[in-house]
């Protein structure tokens, strides 16, 4: 009996040592990174024992959730200006900003043979409808007007434009064949190193301002042990893989 | 109003308005029958209809608003019958943001009207059927003017509920100025891209407005029940 108490206190003792050593952390996740994250959150759990608990949504949510008090401690942003923003308002740690995953745009129908290697489609017209994301409040929108606009399609083109909320909705515009093209992020039709179907231009990295995608270490978080560990654990190596794997660069 | 406003915002609220009002209105047509045959039928599909009215309060907006969007794609079955009818297909259209709003609201109108129809009773057609009326003609001068709280207040929340209206529009419109931009979305944008100047500015036109709308035809019902008693 005695022996059966002191192994209950002793394993009680670890648990409640281990627990004082794992920390949790709040990430706000920007929607586009939901798959990668998931993947890197479990495989952090494993490394270093530390918690990280996801919340998915729009940068711009985002944005407003933390200037009003949301309990993030990391903020993994859809572009660069959010997190600058939020740094040069004092909510965010001085310095801890960094790029963690560039995007990669890409021209993508779902039929196949529509979209060519070369996006002779644009200049030909032969489709009614071309999705993009809003271009006001998502970096791929912006960056596909950019592109437009370097090609000399914009004016053209934009009375065809139907706008998706985000990059997901542009997306299902395409997905649900109500639009026939349209410019998502690669990394929404990429699966095991290749597009999933239908056909796709990957649009050149010098049509458009590189989409940067930030990390910054909010204020709340500034003695979190686990955000410590997550900011450090984002640049591994086996993290970038990850990240590369789902269709972004680095 | 137009010092406040930037064009956008009073295309916004213009198309708001015309889809507020025309869902009303077709919401209203389609839905007096439905709510008559409810509340007199003693069918057994009583029930599974009434539950299927309802059901769009069941599902979240935006889902929602994605099956239309599957519905009214190319492949769907809606979309299959527009194109066979030569219209094309209805998303990121006005029309299909009207039979979208309509699909969204019509609990909202069917439900007033079916309980006005209900607390009527059988009483007032047996009545006017003793007098002579045909059934149509004793509708028309007898039903309808007795229900009229009832249209009132389905009237009332099927605009409301339209202008109010996010998720569906969002989903089907893709946000083209002049057609599928509405208020709702434009505000939404507006937050999203943090300008909080412009949302708070619409958002205040558009409560404001609604405000007097609704007010206004709380006081007709109040007046009409007033005749009536």
């Amino acid at each position: 009996m005695r022996h059966f108490l002191r192994s209950v206190a002793l394993v009680a003792g670890l648990t409640s040592g281990a627990s004082t050593f794992a920390a949790e952390v709040s990430v706000a996740v920007a929607s586009n990174f939901t798959a990668p994250m998931q993947k890197i959150a479990q495989v952090f759990e494993q490394d270093t024992g530390h918690k990280a608990v996801l919340a998915f949504g729009s940068t711009g949510n985002f944005y407003a959730q933390i200037k009003n008090g949301a309990p993030f401690q990391i903020l993994l942003a859809a572009d660069d200006e959010t997190p600058a923003r939020i740094e040069r308002e004092g909510l965010g740690v001085a310095k801890s900003r960094f790029t963690y995953a560039t995007g990669k745009l890409v021209l993508w129908s779902k039929q196949a043979g529509l979209v060519d290697d070369k996006a002779e489609v644009l200049r030909s017209g032969r489709f009614e409808r071309i999705a993009i994301a809003n271009p006001k409040l998502a970096p791929y929108g912006s960056a596909a007007v950019e592109t437009l606009t370097r090609l000399g399609l914009l004016q053209s083109l934009a009375p065809k434009f139907v706008q998706g909320e985000n990059i997901s909705q542009a997306y299902q515009f395409i997905a649900t064949e109500n639009a026939a093209l349209g410019f998502v992020a690669l990394s929404q039709v990429f699966v095991d190193g290749r597009i999933k179907e239908g056909s796709a231009w990957m649009v050149p990295a010098n049509l458009h301002t590189p989409i940067r995608q930030d990390a910054v270490l909010l204020v709340t978080g500034k003695d979190n042990a686990a955000a410590a560990a997550l900011l450090v654990y984002l640049r591994s190596d086996r993290v970038k893989n990850i990240i590369r794997s789902f269709g972004y660069d680095l | 109003m137009n010092l406040l406003l930037d064009a956008d915002a009073r295309s916004a609220i213009t198309l708001t308005l015309q889809l507020a009002s025309l869902t009303t209105l077709l919401l209203l047509l389609v839905a007096t029958p439905i709510a008559w045959w409810l509340a007199r039928t003693t069918s057994f599909w009583r029930g599974p209809v009434g539950a299927v009215i309802t059901l769009p309060l069941v599902l979240p907006p935006t889902v929602l608003g994605f099956y239309l969007l599957v519905a009214m794609g190319p492949h769907g079955p809606m979309g299959q019958l527009t194109q066979a009818l030569g219209w094309g297909t209805l998303s990121f259209t006005f029309y299909g943001l009207l039979i979208g709003s309509a699909i969204y609201s019509l609990p909202f109108a069917v439900q007033p009207i079916q309980h006005a129809f209900e607390a009527m009773g059988e009483r007032p057609m047996e009545v006017a059927a003793t007098l002579g009326a045909r059934p149509l003609d004793a509708f028309f001068t007898v039903a309808l003017p007795l229900a009229r709280p009832g249209f009132i207040t389905a009237a009332i929340m099927s605009f409301a509920h339209t202008v109010g209206e996010f998720g569906v529009v969002l989903m089907i419109g893709g946000n083209i100025p002049g057609k599928t931009r509405v208020v709702s979305t434009q505000i939404y944008g507006h937050v999203e891209a943090t300008e909080y100047t412009q949302a708070h500015w619409l958002a205040g036109v558009m409560l404001v407005f609604s405000f007097m709308v609704l007010l206004g035809l709380n006081l007709l019902n109040r007046k009409s029940t007033r005749v009536l008693q």
